[in-house]
């Protein structure tokens, strides 16, 4: 056991980290700037000097910098030593010679670093009495303000935005005191996770741009635990409103997963809540119209349609599991459908199965920064799961933390290993159809069209186990590729293979399945991750259910007399014309949805849900991962969450119809009277999901005998936010959801579970570096547990005996594709902004969402605009030139163009002049 | 044989240029590299030069050998590694290395050869202050003549061992000339020294074994090898081995630089070579080895220039290039024009420096300006002895800055206090009036 002292103090620690953090664990306050607990030791601020003993005889030591020193056992510190206290107090003293001290204007005050530093510091006065130096500001785009006067110049940003996300529009410019962080000039930053910066910054210099649009004190706003719900990755975040309006998204630490960054999808997504596009009201068809109506003449009129024949329900891969589980409930489970389309079904269930049947490890994000060989295979992570994308991008390092273990250098002095590390990264092979952004680390990469990646894949998994069948008439260089591919992985520890849905190709998925599994017979945690696409894709398809080709069959067989569509624009799965058919043979359609879609235009009844920050709800991510949100704001009547309208209908069925009445009585629908109970009736009917209800504590939780408080005991303005109508203190909102007070009452602490943190601080910590607090070590597992929990891939030894001994390898290895001289094979071009839904009803998002193009091979584009004849649409479009595209394959965004495209397909192309392209 | 008591600068003549190729030959040149590369292995001229007790020449006074000792012994040709040569001489007041660069570029060529061949590198740099733009053309034109005679290039004499010479011109910043921030421009990026470990010698340029040394520390390489150890520590007149090139900036009657014998005195420095202060000059303190070290005074004038002896006088040797301060030019002023180049020349990465330099400089500017204030002294003591103390600061810079304020505000406390009390410089006044009456001499 390591130990140090620390002022008189033995405090028991390890020995891999540096004294800062062990100080910092042993929970001594002690201020630091450039230190972050992700991006390491620079030794820049020189803000945690102490003074270090060489022994107990040692009388005079030495200052040193804690986040320099390495924690060696025995190792005796003071912090309270007078020199190192008056060095500490004269570095904050130098920060504030050119800092503005406007923090009462200043959005980070309240949760600011330097403000906390400076208190703990003692520094309050000020000595320098000569002119600031100042700064012009820019422009940062749609989602980060920029003050640079705030600066103190600790370097976090460019640490942060350069080295550990791989952007190259920031950067530190100029030198001595004049030092400036910015863009060479004015423009949007265009990294996938600029948002961070926010966090990451000490002070004001970058602050939420959004947020600052409807800002409030941290101590003023409520905050909720909650799962980001714009892809399938899961990273957990805590929702911020106030006045019963969301302000802003921040990151919420989960260890496993995302652990400090979100991506600036997930952080600026969440506009969609407050947008205009929001239904807030029941909505009933009258003489063609939509019209606003009551709930009880919402449901009336439902009763009369449920009267007139079989309901069959579509739920969502962007509803809760509680919502979509209510709907089967109501249905029936023969009458049930997941909402996708046969192909996106038949995906995501061979997704599911390949990850159950995976002989190694299901990893998560956090594992994935520890490969040190990985091969991505037909997914442009960076597009589909951004902060997954951001964990391969860390997984490179790994050669550079083994040299640095062979020079003694610890893996937390961050420029030393970077330095030393500067010519060597851990393999990372790319292949995909387009260029994407992790090209430019990867050792390899292969661009060809999903059926010659497949066969690519196949070829490694064949050489890694000869078991796996071979692949008969490889290209000579694509033999050698997958011959160096295999043996870097076979070569790895910790070998990873990544995949996904976005080519809709199932040839692919198994290729990746089948190396992994190869790889497996030689390395027990060979690692498989299948990218799915929406945040609830993996908890639909452990539910089950119809495809909506089913569906519309039983419409055509006239077997539907409503659809209830749950949180689901059919429009984006279905062809205009194939949607048409569903909806002229169904005579009546009600839609459950917090948005207005297009589909709602087909709809004689709209409902209107509560969204992932109005309620609670459970949601499985891509690894398994079950995961729950809870309500930050209380919606009025009728907004309620999605399961509630549910049970309402079922309660109007029973209403009109009485053979109906005892069936669905005896699901219990109708009794359910918080999530809770929603939730304990899914896990009994449907075993695989038994595990979500651990996803959090429920609703009867109580710390210390108390609800846990959601608002910060500081809030203020309860009564008089109201005073123009009453100053009576209002109760705050109950939920039966939920286990918060929804009010600054309550218990509130670092031990709490950590599915539960609605906010962090502690005491003397304001801003969210307080996390260290909660964490039972710094960078390690929250003191109440990462959250969520695993529904499969647990590498336990009882699940490893029943897995069957032999895989079988997939056999349908697909034909080398074959450019057609008359046809373009259209495969989506998946976009950070613009191919998700729900986020692009949030404006700074919109705003980001560039035009779409056609992606077409270099060297082969016609000037000016194309037309593309896609399934007997035609949209006339710019032509961006790819280079790397493959001959014979155009790019195009999904959604963008042609609202719901099923890929990969085949398309033709012309140009103005009238001639086919492709000559 | 003879054995030259002035080998850095026999060669030099300032008049005629460089010597080229053939010249360098016949004056004795490439006999070190034909004898190591034939006779010695690389760890006997380590060996070698570390029993001459050659130190670096830079200022820090690190034994060359022993730096050298550090670097992983795998052979050129199976490991990457550099010799990088620190010619980013922009230390005020020094120009030692520029004589070199200047005047016999192809010793620099030889000795870097010499430092290659005992580590093995085989990918020599010239880092080079960007100003120095003939020492640039001179290299540039001693490289291609040696490297057209094999000098440079594959497979040097038959040896098997290949090294050649690329010359980086710097894009500027005095902290270049920190070999760890060296590296880092090197790399493109922005010139911030690193922490160690890593040492250069192992993690250095892009993270490969390196040595970076000084030119004069190279310089002096081809006359350790061809006549031997014993023979440069006996030029030394104490513990120090060799000779050092010594130079005197300021109001003397002869500034400029001098090889002489390692250890010569202050006195014979000032006095013999450059003939002493000029008529109506008196010495005041003066700084021995560049601006980064601290100010002596007349006391210290026997003071022999090795690195023991200043050190124990308080200073350090530093680049062995001494600024005069007389007795006419405000201690003051001087303080602030140093104290001003320091903080432009900071290179902003850690705060006590980067923040700490500018207050510093705008204290002085003031109370050289006449608005200074008696807190300001406690502020400059304070500041002084915050950033003063080595392991503060991310590197010497600032401890550097503070050698000549600390030493100044000891030995020029009254003149400080003159000026806060008289609000202005009071030997400003006098400088302006000797110059009225220069212009009333000249204008008769």
């Amino acid at each position: 056991m390591t130990s140090i002292h620390i002022d008189g103090r033995t405090c028991p620690t390890r020995p891999d980290i540096n004294l800062l953090q062990a100080c910092l664990e042993a929970g001594a306050s002690l201020p630091y700037f450039c230190w972050h607990p992700e991006l390491g030791s620079v030794g820049a601020c020189r803000q945690c000097a102490v003074r270090q003993f060489s022994g107990a005889d040692d009388k005079t030591g030495r200052i040193v910098m804690a986040c320099m020193t390495p924690v060696t056992d025995g190792t005796i510190v003071s912090i309270d030593d007078a020199e190192a206290r008056e060095f500490r107090e004269g570095v904050i003293e130098w920060m504030m010679v050119n800092h503005p001290h406007d923090c009462p204007v200043c959005e980070e005050g309240s949760e600011c670093h330097l403000q906390d530093m400076t208190v703990m510091t003692g520094h309050n006065t000020r000595r320098y009495r000569f002119t600031k130096r100042t700064h012009r500001s820019q422009d940062l785009g749609p989602f980060v303000k920029h003050e640079m006067n705030r600066c103190i110049a600790c370097y976090r940003c460019v640490r942060f935005y350069r080295d550990y996300a791989g952007g190259d529009d920031l950067a530190a410019f100029a030198s001595h005191d004049n030092v400036y962080f910015g863009r060479a000039a004015d423009g949007t930053l265009e990294n996938a996770f600029s948002g961070n910066l926010v966090e990451i910054c000490p002070t004001g210099v970058f602050t939420d741009k959004p947020f600052s649009g409807a800002y409030s004190r941290k101590w003023d706003m409520r905050g909720a635990p909650s799962v980001c719900v714009h892809c399938a990755v899961g990273c957990n975040t805590i929702v911020n409103a106030r006045q019963e309006t969301v302000r802003r998204v921040l990151n919420r630490y989960n260890g496993e997963v995302n652990r400090y960054v979100l991506c600036d999808r997930g952080r600026f997504g969440h506009g969609f809540v407050n947008a205009a596009s929001r239904i807030r009201t029941p909505l009933r068809r009258i003489n063609g119209q939509l019209v606003p109506v009551s709930t009880q003449d919402a449901m009336a009129q439902f009763s009369r349609m449920a009267a007139r024949g079989p309901v069959v329900g579509i739920a969502s891969s962007r509803a809760s599991l509680e919502s979509c589980f209510s709907l089967r409930v109501l249905v029936g489970a023969d009458r049930f459908s997941t909402g996708q389309s046969r192909q996106e079904q038949d995906c995501a269930e061979l997704g599911l199965s390949l990850l159950r049947t995976h002989p190694g490890l299901i990893p998560a994000l956090h594992d994935m920064e520890s490969a040190d060989a990985v091969l991505v295979l037909g997914e442009d992570v960076s597009a589909t799961a951004p902060r997954l994308g951001l964990s391969l991008r860390q997984s490179v390092r790994q050669a550079s933390f083994r040299a640095a273990d062979a020079a003694k250098v610890p893996r937390w002095m961050d420029a030393a290993v970077r330095t030393l590390g500067s010519e060597c990264s851990s393999a990372l092979f790319i292949a995909t159809p387009a260029p994407t952004d992790l090209d430019s680390i990867a050792q390899e990469t292969f661009h060809a069209a999903p059926d010659d990646i497949a066969r690519l894949g196949f070829a490694i998994a064949h050489r890694i186990d000869p078991a796996a069948p071979a692949v008969s008439d490889l290209v000579e260089s694509q033999a050698a590729l997958a011959d160096r591919i295999a043996m870097a992985l076979v070569a790895a520890k910790k070998p990873l293979v990544v995949s996904g849905m976005q080519y809709g190709s199932p040839a692919l998925m198994r290729a990746a399945a089948g190396i992994a599994a190869a790889l497996a017979t030689k390395t027990p945690v060979a690692a498989l991750s299948l990218v799915f696409p929406d945040c609830n894709s993996m908890g639909l398809a452990m539910v089950g259910g119809l495809s909506l080709d089913a569906v519309l069959e039983k419409a055509e067989a006239g077997e539907i007399a409503t659809l209830v569509i749950l949180e689901n624009d059919l429009s984006r799965h279905l062809d205009p014309a194939v949607l048409a058919k569903l909806t002229e043979a169904v005579p009546g359609i009600v839609i459950i949805d917090h948005t207005m879609t297009p589909l709602c235009e087909t709809a004689c009844l709209v409902l209107p849900a509560a969204p992932f920050t109005e309620c609670s709800g459970t949601i499985v991510s891509q690894e398994g991962r079950a995961q729950r949100y809870f309500p930050v704001v209380f919606p009025s009547a009728p907004i309620q969450s999605g399961w509630r309208w549910v049970q309402a209908l079922g309660q109007h069925i029973i209403v009109e119809d009485e053979a109906a009445s005892a069936e669905i009585r005896a699901t219990g629908l109708t009794d359910w009277r918080r999530m809770d109970d929603v939730t304990l009736a899914l896990a009994r009917d449907i075993p695989v999901l038994a595990a979500a209800v651990g996803a959090a504590p429920g609703a009867d939780y109580r710390l210390e005998e108390q609800r846990p408080r959601n608002e910060p005991h500081r809030a203020s303005g309860r009564t008089v936010i109201r005073s123009h109508i009453s100053v009576r203190d209002q109760p705050p909102p109950a939920s039966p959801d939920t286990p918060f007070s929804n009010s600054m009452e309550g218990a509130y602490g670092p031990d709490m579970p950590a599915a539960l943190v609605p906010y962090f601080r502690t005491p003397a910590w304001n801003s969210v570096q307080s996390l260290s607090r909660f964490q039972q070590e710094i960078g390690g597992a929250m003191r109440g547990g990462d959250p969520g929990v695993r529904l499969f891939a647990d590498l336990s030894s009882d699940q490893q005996d029943n897995r069957q001994p032999l895989y079988s390898y997939s056999l349908d290895i697909p034909a080398a594709f074959r450019p057609q001289s008359d046809k373009v094979l259209l495969l989506p071009e998946g976009r950070l902004f613009g191919s998700e839904e729900l986020s692009l009803h949030s404006p700074p998002v919109a705003a980001r969402s560039a035009a779409p193009a056609l992606g077409l091979p270099a060297g082969d584009v016609p000037p000016g605009r194309v037309t593309l004849h896609l399934n007997g649409g035609v949209h006339d479009l710019p032509v961006q030139e790819i280079a790397g595209l493959p001959e014979g394959i155009a790019l195009c965004p999904p959604h963008m163009v042609s609202r719901a495209f099923v890929f990969p397909c085949q398309a033709s192309l012309s140009t103005a002049d009238g001639k086919g392209k492709r000559t | 044989m003879s054995f030259p008591d002035r080998p850095l600068t026999a060669m030099i003549d300032v008049a005629a240029g460089p010597p080229d190729c053939m010249a360098y030959e016949r004056a004795g040149g490439w006999e070190a590299v034909r004898r190591a590369l034939k006779n010695l292995t690389p760890a006997e001229v380590v060996d070698t030069v570390t029993r001459s007790k050659l130190r670096g020449r830079g200022g820090a006074g690190f034994g060359t050998g022993q730096k050298w000792s550090f670097v992983p012994k795998e052979p050129a040709s199976e490991r990457r590694k550099y010799l990088i040569a620190n010619a980013d001489e922009m230390e005020p007041g020094t120009f030692k290395d520029r004589l070199l660069l200047e005047g016999n570029p192809l010793q620099l060529v030889e000795g870097m050869i010499l430092a290659a061949y005992a580590i093995q590198a085989g990918h020599g740099i010239i880092f080079l202050r960007g100003e120095y733009h003939l020492a640039c053309k001179r290299l540039d034109q001693a490289i291609a003549e040696a490297r057209h005679e094999g000098w440079l290039g594959e497979n040097i004499l038959g040896s098997g061992f290949s090294f050649d010479i690329h010359v980086h011109s710097s894009a500027g910043r005095y902290i270049c000339g920190e070999e760890t921030a060296l590296l880092t421009a090197l790399e493109g990026r922005r010139a911030t020294p690193r922490s160690k470990p890593p040492f250069p010698q192992t993690g250095g340029l892009w993270g490969t074994p390196s040595v970076v040394n000084n030119v004069e520390t190279l310089c002096n390489l081809p006359h350790i090898i061809t006549n031997g150890p014993e023979w440069f520590l006996a030029l030394g007149t104490g513990t120090d081995g060799g000779t050092k090139l010594y130079g005197v900036s300021g109001r003397v009657c002869r500034p400029g630089t001098w090889e002489l014998p390692i250890g010569t005195s202050l006195r014979e420095i000032i006095e013999d070579h450059a003939g002493g202060m000029l008529p109506g000059y008196g010495l005041r303190a003066l700084l021995p080895g560049g601006a980064s070290t601290a100010f002596l005074d007349v006391t210290a004038l026997d003071v022999a220039m090795d690195y023991g002896s200043v050190e124990k006088a308080g200073s350090r040797l530093g680049t062995g290039m001494a600024i005069i301060l007389d007795d006419r030019t405000c201690p003051v002023g001087m303080i602030h024009n140093l104290e001003h180049f320091f903080a432009q020349e900071s290179c902003g990465w850690c705060t006590p420096c980067r923040d700490g330099l500018p207050w510093v400089e705008r204290l002085l500017m003031a109370i050289e300006a006449g608005t200074g204030e008696e807190e300001d002294l406690e502020q400059l003591d304070r500041h002084a002895r915050m950033l003063g103390t080595p392991g503060r600061t991310f590197c010497a810079h600032a401890p550097g800055a503070m050698a000549p304020l600390a030493s100044g505000l000891k030995l020029f406390r009254e003149d400080f206090a003159e000026h806060i009390t008289q609000h202005g410089c009071p030997l400003q006044h006098a400088a302006r009036s000797l110059e009225r009456g220069r212009d009333d001499q000249h204008s008769y």
